[in-house]
């Protein structure tokens, strides 16, 4: 892929929930185009039989027992909300 | 003389001999905000009346309860959350959010006896290096006002530069503290991934992101460092090994130190005043004992496509949760549900950051996830191993922290070689998990230039015992900027 068309930042703006506007649209098409671009460079790094590095540590699951801790208060975590009601976060119907 | 161009221990002293109270000492922290920041514009939140308040309180400690932090000012960058105080991430979307609980780092200085003044200016949702990208203002250098501080911690760096603040905290994802610490003469320390505990931060890269200490010196930088070390059950990711002590490490005993010098630092789109400070501070490291050589980190080319891809992927995924609902910008009279996300987002982020989060949804979408995004994953181990080499030989690497000086504000097209030059020296440690520290080395044109060691996994003890015998064996780290003096 060269050019990252005006079509392509819609549709994955459409999966980012980011709302585009026609000159959005043209804008990002010529910014990203740029990146991928840049990323294309990668393409000439033999990776055969590298494995991916998905994390900068080596991590091992600690385990412990299924007690809350460090709970936050709900009124509190309300506090920041917009819209809720009897303790609960509003949303317009979905049905 | 504002006490904020002092050191920690020498304002330590004074506290000890009750010259000054811990009060006068945050007093005279405002006063230099409020007579500089006009102009640098590092703040984007001061906390007067909390301060001094717990100023007064903390004077009431005995001597004896009080460690080598206490009672002294720290600005934290509005990225890492402050109950009650607003943390914006220098985004709309986050304008008016008002965190219920502390970050764990935050935690930490409180317990240290450290006095919060404030919350401090960064590219939005520390998305940039020049921090122009703040939704609110843009932050200036010290040093000459119509440059940029660098970034994403501008107003970290900026804010100590000028003398408002001893102490800063930053955040560092592809070299957010160490660069903007090279633009406004300072040092800044990106630790190892997993050093500090990220329980607060507002997540970018989550397998990048660190948070780092920001001051004039080196020592007082191992002193914050050590302060808010260590592992935190919140995170799952932040590591339990010991921290050794690191100021005691600080004897300026060098000798014998292996030096490697890539010289894909060293090359094109590296500015010749740059190149030379840099083999100036490999003099004086000589003349200390040490000995150094050219290496190869041969795929230094390639950090930078490797380090958008994946930055802009795990930050596609971490700024999901801005959904204009539980917190943060909520679009009015929206009708729908799905008309809440595509609004708020769209009117809430700015366009780096849309520019970002397309980019990583189309390096993780079925099509491009392999050639795109896993590619870079594996490239990533490659740039690890070609450090792991490296330092079978040797016990640090040097060179420059930024390609150049501190770039103009505004400044129009940068040249793409240069920024591509940078973001190789900086972003390869962040992909490799290892510390690396910026210090000043030197100055072109009033400007200052910033030396970068790069250090072995939890290895940040030689990292501050070579900075500080540099530190202490040259002048630079006694320049100030100008802004700052008169200040009586």
């Amino acid at each position: 892929m060269n050019k990252f068309t005006e079509e392509d930042v819609r549709y994955f703006a459409n999966f980012a929930r980011i709302a585009i506007s026609d000159q959005d649209a043209a804008q990002f098409s010529e910014l990203i185009s740029e990146l991928v671009g840049f990323g294309d460079v990668l393409n000439e790094v033999d990776t055969e039989g590298v494995k991916p590095m998905t994390h900068p540590l080596q991590l091992y699951n600690v385990l412990r027992v299924d007690v809350p801790q460090d709970v936050l208060d709900r009124e509190e975590m309300l506090a920041g909300v917009e819209e809720h009601e009897d303790g609960m976060i509003k949303v317009p119907n979905i049905l | 003389m504002t006490l904020m161009k002092k050191t920690a221990t020498e304002l330590q002293t004074l506290l000890h001999n009750r010259e000054v109270s811990v009060k006068e000492v945050t007093e005279d922290s405002f006063k230099q905000i409020k007579a500089l920041d006009d102009k640098v514009q590092a703040f984007l939140t001061l906390t007067e009346e909390d301060a001094l308040a717990r100023a007064e309180q903390l004077d009431n400690e005995p001597l004896e309860n009080r460690g080598s932090l206490f009672g002294l000012p720290i600005g934290i960058k509005d990225n890492i959350i402050t109950k009650g105080i607003t943390t914006t991430c220098a985004s709309k979307m986050l304008e008016n959010f008002v965190p219920v609980y502390d970050a764990a780092v935050v935690e930490k200085v409180h317990e240290a006896g450290m006095i919060s003044v404030g919350k401090l200016n960064m590219d939005e949702f520390a998305m940039g290096s020049t921090t122009e990208r703040s939704a609110f203002q843009t932050t200036h250098n010290p040093w000459k006002l119509d440059r940029v501080p660098g970034g994403s911690s501008g107003g970290s760096a900026a804010a100590v530069a000028a003398g408002e603040v001893l102490f800063s905290l930053g955040t560092d994802t592809g070299g957010s503290v160490r660069q903007p610490a090279a633009f406004c003469g300072i040092v800044g320390m990106k630790p190892t991934y997993g050093r500090i505990s990220r329980y607060g931060l507002v997540a970018f890269a989550s397998s990048l992101d660190q948070i780092g200490p920001l001051t004039r010196t080196v020592e007082d930088n191992a002193m914050l460092l050590s302060a808010i070390a260590g592992v935190d059950h919140r995170d799952s990711s932040s590591s339990s090994k010991e921290i050794p002590n690191l100021i005691a490490g600080l004897t300026g005993d060098i000798k014998g130190l292996r030096i490697a010098v890539p010289k894909e630092y060293m090359g094109e789109g590296v500015a010749q005043d740059v190149k030379e400070s840099v083999q100036a501070a490999l003099t004086v490291l000589e003349s200390l004992g040490a000995t150094w050589d050219e290496v190869s980190l041969p795929h230094s080319h390639y950090a930078s496509p490797t380090y958008y891809a994946i930055a802009t992927a795990e930050a596609s995924s971490n700024l999901a949760r801005f959904d204009g609902i539980r917190y943060g910008y909520h679009p009015e009279n929206a009708k729908n549900l799905n008309e809440i996300y595509l609004r708020a987002r769209a009117e809430g982020f700015g366009t780096e950051v849309k520019k970002r989060i397309l980019y990583g949804t189309y390096a993780l979408s079925a099509d491009h996830h392999e050639d795109l995004y896993v590619k870079a994953m594996k490239v990533r181990t490659l740039i690890a191993q070609d450090f792991a080499s490296v330092f079978e030989n040797y016990d640090i690497i040097v060179g420059p922290t930024s390609a150049t000086t501190a770039y103009e504000i505004g400044g129009v097209v940068r040249d793409s070689l240069t920024l591509y030059t940078n973001d190789i020296l900086t972003v390869p440690v962040n992909l490799a998990g290892i510390p690396a520290i910026s210090i000043p080395c030197g100055f072109s044109d009033g400007l200052p230039i910033g030396l970068q060691m790069i250090g072995k996994h939890f290895d940040e003890a030689t990292l501050y015992r070579v900075a500080h015998a540099f530190e202490q064996a040259t002048e630079h780290h006694k320049r100030t900027p100008s802004i700052g003096e008169g200040q009586e």
